[in-house]
C-alpha cells in the first residue's frame, strides 16, 4: 500500500541494525544489573563493618580464614581477564572460531575458579551458624559465589549458540557483553578477598 | 514543499503488515505468551487494583474492630496478621506495583513514541512474578500462616525465637518476589527512556514524567537491594540458623531497621514521585499551557530522588541512636521538604497563569493537593525528634502516613486512571459518577484519618487490637470507621463506573483531552504497534508544539518487531534493533522460579535443587529460535530529508 502524503521524513533506513558497546541495549541493562548487583556487595561489605562494631575482637572466636586459596583464587581471577578480553575483541569480527576459543577459556578459568572457592569454603574457619562473624563471611562469599556460577551458565550458554549459525547479529554483541559481567564478577572478588582475607586479620 | 506536489514517502508504513509484525497470540496460552507492552501494563494495574480492594477488605475489618472498646469481634492473632497483610498488601502489591510498574509499563512506551517496552519480556516475567509473591502472602493468611510481625517485619519479634512457623518466611519471600518485579521493570523502564526516545525528545524535551521514571528506577535498583538483603538475611536466620540479628551470637537487631529503612524511606518516595508525575502530567493539560518551571521541577525529582537515601535513621529516633546522628537526620527529613515544596509551587503558578478546564481528573488533583499537604506538615512535625519520640508508634503516624501515602499516590492515582482509562479502553468514564466517588472518597477519608491524629495525640498506640472504655477512644474510632464506609462506598461507584464506560462509556477518540504528549497521538486504545508513523519531537509537548510539517521517521522495517534507537542525551537516531517476540517462557521461567523461592522456605536445599529447572527454562527463554536477528548492516547515519 502506498501513502501519498506531503511530510518530511527522518530516514532511518541506512542505520545498522546491530551496536556494540555503549549504544547497545542490552549493554545498558548489563550496566543497570550490576548496579543491583553492586549495591548488594555494598550493603553485605556495609553489614559487615557493622557487625564489626558490635563485637570486642574480630574474627570473634575464630581465626581468619585460610589465605592460600583466597589468594590463588585472586590471581586466577585476574588471570581470566585475559579471555574476558579476547573475547571481546573478537566478537566484533563475527569470526565463530575466534569467539569459540575466547568462550571455552572463559569457561575453563570458571571451573578453575569453582573448584578453587570450594577449597576456600572449605577453609574459612567459621560455619554460617557459629555467629553473626560467620553469618556475614558466608554470605558475602555465598552471594559471590551465585554470580561465579551464574556467569559460568550463562558463558557455556553463548559458547552453545556459538557452535550453531544463530551466532550472529545482535548474538556477537552478547559475547562482549558477557565479558562485562566477567570484569564485574572478578572486580567483586578482588574487592571481596580484601574483606575476608584482609580485614580479618588487621581489623 | 507545495501542496500540489505531494510526494511518495520512501518507506510507505503498510499498517496491515505492522498489526501482523507486532500481533501478540490470543487464546488461552496466548495469554502468557503475550510480551506487549500495553497488555502487561494494564495487568500490572489491574492486578494490584484487585490486590488494593483485598487490603481494603482488611483495612475495613480493622475498622470493624476498632470501631468501640472493647471489641473481641476479631482476636488478637488474627488481628496482627490482618494489620500485617494490610500494610505489606498495600505497600508491596498495590501502591509500588500500580505506581511504578502499572503506570509506568503501559504509558513510558507510548510517551516515548516506541513501539514497545525494552525486553519486553523481562517486563512480562516481571509481571507473573510479582502474581505470584502476591499470591504466596494471601495463600498464607487464608492457611492460617498469615504474617504477623508488622509490615516491616522487625527482629527480634520476626525472628525464630519470637515467631516460631513460617509466617515470617513467607512475608520475606513475599518481598524477593515483588521486588525482583520491580527491579526487573526498573530495568525496562530506564532502557525506555534512555535508548528509544523518538527522535527529537532531548533530555531538555523529555516530559517530567519520563524523567520522574527515570530517577524512580533508579531509586529502586539502589533502594530494592537492601529489602531483598535484610529479608534474605531475616529467612536465613530463620531457617539456616544465622545469627545476623542474635545479639547473644554477635548479631544486632538494629542492622535490621537501618537494612530495611535504607530501603523503606526511598520506598515513600518510589510510592510518591509517580504520583506526583500524574500531577506534572495533568496541570498543564487542563490549565492549557506549558508547565511552569519545567526545569525545576526535573531538579527536584533528581534532588528528592538523592536526598531520599539520606533520611531512613529518622524511621529510628526512638531506638536510642546518638543525639548527633538524630540532628542529622532531622535536617535531612526537613530539607526534602524544599524540592517536594519546589513542585508544589509550580503546579500552583501553572495553575494560576493557564485556563483551568475543572474536569474529572483535576478534581483529584486538588484533591491530592489537600491532602497531601497535611501529610507533608504533620512529616515536618515528626522530623523533629522530641515531637516523634512523643507520638512514636501511636495512631498520630498511622495519620500521617496515610496521609502521605493516599494523598501522595492514592489521590494521583485517580486522576491518572480517570485521565488514562480512556486510552486503556477507548471509552470515556461518567464525570457525574466520578464526582461522586470523589467527595465521598474525600469526605470519608479525612474522617477517617484526619481523627487518627487525635487519638494519637490522645495516646492511642497503633497495633492493638481493642482499648478500655475509660480511654474514651470510642468515639473518634466511631467516626474513623463511618468514615471508611464513605471511601468503600467511593470505590464500589468506582468500579461501576468503570465497568458501566467499558460497556455503554462514550467513545474517547485518540485525545479526548487535548493533551500534548505522545501518548494521545495514536488511536484509544493503541494497537499493538502503538503507532502507524512514528513521530519526531520539537517540543515538551510534541502534539501542542510540532510544526505542521514535523518529519516522521521513515526505514524502520515493519515485516520484523523493529524499533528505533536513539542516544540518551540527544535522541539522535543511532541504530535499530529487533525486539524479541511472543513466548511462553518467561512465564514457564517465573514458575520455576518460584518453585525455588518458595521451597526455599521449607529447606535450604530448595535454591540449589530448584536452581535447575530455572537453569532450563533460561536457556529455553534466552537461545535463539525461529528466524535469525537481523542481517547486520554497516554503520551510516541517520539523516534528515525531504
Amino acid at each position: 500500500m502506498e501513502q501519498v502524503r506531503e511530510r518530511p521524513v527522518l530516514d532511518v533506513s541506512g542505520l545498522p541494525s546491530v551496536a556494540f558497546g555503549k549504544s547497545n541495549t542490552t549493554w545498558l541493562a548489563n550496566v543497570l544489573y550490576m548496579m543491583i548487583e553492586g549495591t548488594m556487595f555494598a550493603l553485605l561489605f556495609a553489614s559487615y563493618f557493622y557487625l564489626r562494631t558490635r563485637t570486642d575482637s574480630w574474627p570473634p572466636v575464630q581465626d581468619p580464614p585460610l589465605l592460600t586459596y583466597g589468594v590463588i583464587n585472586g590471581i586466577v581471577f585476574l588471570l581470566s581477564l585475559i579471555p574476558a578480553r579476547y573475547a571481546q575483541k573478537v566478537a566484533p569480527t563475527g569470526d565463530r572460531g575466534r569467539i569459540r576459543l575466547a568462550l571455552t577459556g572463559l569457561a575453563l578459568f570458571a571451573i578453575v575458579n569453582m573448584v578453587l572457592r570450594g577449597f576456600e569454603l572449605a577453609n574459612l574457619n567459621c560455619r554460617w551458624y557459629d555467629n553473626a562473624y560467620g553469618s556475614i563471611m558466608w554470605s558475602l562469599i555465598g552471594l559471590h559465589t551465585g554470580h561465579l556460577i551464574t556467569e559460568f551458565i550463562e558463558t557455556v550458554s553463548i559458547l552453545g549458540i556459538a557452535f550453531t549459525p544463530k551466532m550472529e547479529g545482535t548474538r556477537l554483541a552478547d559475547v562482549a557483553i558477557n565479558s562485562d559481567y566477567w570484569y564485574f564478577v572478578v572486580g567483586s572478588a578482588v574487592l571481596m578477598d580484601f574483606i575476608i582475607y584482609g580485614t580479618t586479620r588487621f581489623l | 514543499m507545495a501542496i500540489s506536489e505531494p510526494i511518495v514517502l520512501p518507506h510507505a508504513t503498510d499498517e496491515v503488515r505492522l498489526a501482523r509484525t507486532w500481533a501478540q497470540p490470543r487464546g488461552f496460552w496466548g495469554w502468557f505468551m503475550n510480551v506487549h507492552h500495553t497488555a502487561i501494563g494494564v495487568r500490572f494495574m489491574v492486578t494490584s487494583f484487585i490486590f488494593f480492594l483485598l487490603g481494603g477488605v482488611l483495612a475495613a475489618m480493622i475498622r470493624l474492630q476498632l470501631s468501640r472498646p472493647e471489641n473481641h469481634a476479631i482476636g488478637p492473632d488474627l488481628y496482627n496478621q490482618i494489620f500485617t497483610i494490610h500494610g505489606s498488601t498495600m505497600i508491596f502489591l498495590f501502591a509500588v506495583p500500580m505506581m511504578f510498574q502499572g503506570f509506568g509499563v503501559y504509558v513510558v512506551p507510548l510517551i516515548c513514541g516506541t513501539r514497545n517496552i525494552a525486553f519486553p519480556r523481562l517486563n512480562a516475567f516481571s509481571y507473573y512474578i510479582y502474581v505470584v509473591g502476591g499470591l504466596l502472602l494471601w495463600v498464607g493468611l487464608f492457611l492460617k500462616t498469615g504474617a504477623d510481625a508488622g509490615w516491616f517485619a522487625y527482629t527480634p519479634l520476626s525472628g525464630p525465637q519470637f515467631t516460631p512457623g513460617k509466617r515470617s518466611d513467607f512475608w520475606a519471600q513475599m518481598i524477593t518476589f515483588t521486588e525482583v518485579s520491580a527491579l526487573g521493570v526498573a530495568i525496562c523502564l530506564a532502557t525506555t527512556i534512555l535508548r528509544q526516545r523518538a527522535p527529537g525528545m532531548t533530555l531538555n524535551r523529555m516530559p517530567i514524567i519520563l524523567w520522574e521514571k527515570l530517577v524512580l528506577s533508579f531509586m529502586v535498583i539502589f533502594a530494592m537491594p537492601a529489602v531483598m538483603v535484610v529479608s534474605s538475611m531475616l529467612l536465613m536466620d530463620r531457617t539456616i540458623n544465622t545469627q545476623f540479628f542474635n545479639p547473644a551470637n554477635g548479631g544486632d537487631v538494629l542492622l535490621y531497621q537501618h537494612l530495611f529503612w535504607f530501603f523503606g524511606h526511598p520506598e515513600v518516595y518510589i510510592i510518591f514521585l509517580p504520583g506526583a508525575a500524574i500531577v506534572s502530567t495533568l496541570v498543564p493539560v487542563f490549565a492549557r499551557r506549558h508547565i511552569f518551571g519545567h526545569l525545576a521541577i526535573v531538579t527536584s525529582v533528581v534532588a528528592t530522588g538523592f536526598l531520599g537515601f539520606g533520611v531512613w535513621v529518622h524511621h529510628m529516633f526512638a531506638t536510642g541512636i546518638p543525639q548527633m546522628s538524630a540532628s542529622f537526620f532531622t535536617a535531612a527529613t526537613l530539607m526534602i521538604v524544599i524540592p517536594t515544596a519546589v513542585q508544589f509551587y509550580c503546579w500552583i503558578a501553572t495553575i494560576w497563569n493557564g485556563r483551568l478546564q475543572m474536569k474529572l481528573p483535576m478534581l483529584w488533583v486538588f484533591g491530592f493537593f489537600f491532602v497531601f499537604l497535611i501529610g507533608g506538615l504533620s512529616g515536618v512535625m515528626l522530623a523533629s525528634v522530641p515531637v516523634d519520640w512523643q507520638v512514636h508508634d501511636t495512631f498520630f503516624v498511622v495519620a500521617h502516613f496515610h496521609y502521605v501515602l493516599i494523598g501522595g499516590a492514592l489521590f494521583p492515582m485517580f486522576a491518572g486512571l480517570y485521565y488514562w482509562i480512556p486510552k486503556i479502553t477507548g471509552r470515556m468514564m461518567s464525570d457525574l459518577l466520578g464526582k461522586v466517588h470523589f467527595w465521598l472518597f474525600f469526605i470519608g477519608f479525612n474522617m477517617t484519618f484526619f481523627t487518627m491524629h487525635f487519638l494519637g495525640l490522645r495516646g492511642m498506640p497503633r497495633r492493638v487490637y481493642t482499648y478500655p472504655p475509660e480511654m474514651h477512644w470510642g468515639g473518634l474510632n466511631m467516626l474513623a470507621s463511618v468514615g471508611a464506609l464513605f471511601m468503600a462506598a467511593g470505590l464500589i461507584v468506582f468500579i461501576v463506573n468503570f465497568f458501566q464506560s467499558k460497556a455503554t462509556g462514550t467513545l474517547a477518540g485518540p485525545n479526548p483531552w487535548a493533551a500534548g504528549s505522545l501518548d494521545w497521538a495514536t488511536s484509544s486504545p493503541p494497537p499493538e504497534y502503538n503507532f502507524a508513523e512514528l513521530l519526531t519531537v520539537n517540543g515538551r509537548e510534541p502534539l501542542w508544539d510540532n510544526a505542521p510539517n514535523q518529519p516522521i521517521v521513515s526505514g524502520v522495517r515493519d515485516d520484523i518487531p523493529e524499533v528505533l534507537i536513539t542516544n540518551s542525551l540527544d535522541s539522535e537516531p543511532q541504530h535499530k534493533d529487533e525486539m524479541p517476540g511472543a513466548s511462553i517462557w518467561p512465564f514457564l521461567t517465573s514458575i520455576t522460579v518460584s518453585i525455588a523461592f518458595i521451597w526455599s522456605i521449607f529447606s535450604p536445599w530448595g535454591i540449589a535443587y530448584g536452581a535447575i529447572p530455572v537453569v532450563i527454562t533460561l536457556i529455553g527463554w534466552l537461545w535463539p529460535r525461529g528466524h535469525s536477528p537481523a542481517p547486520r548492516q554497516p554503520a551510516l547515519e541517520g539523516r534528515w530529508s525531504k
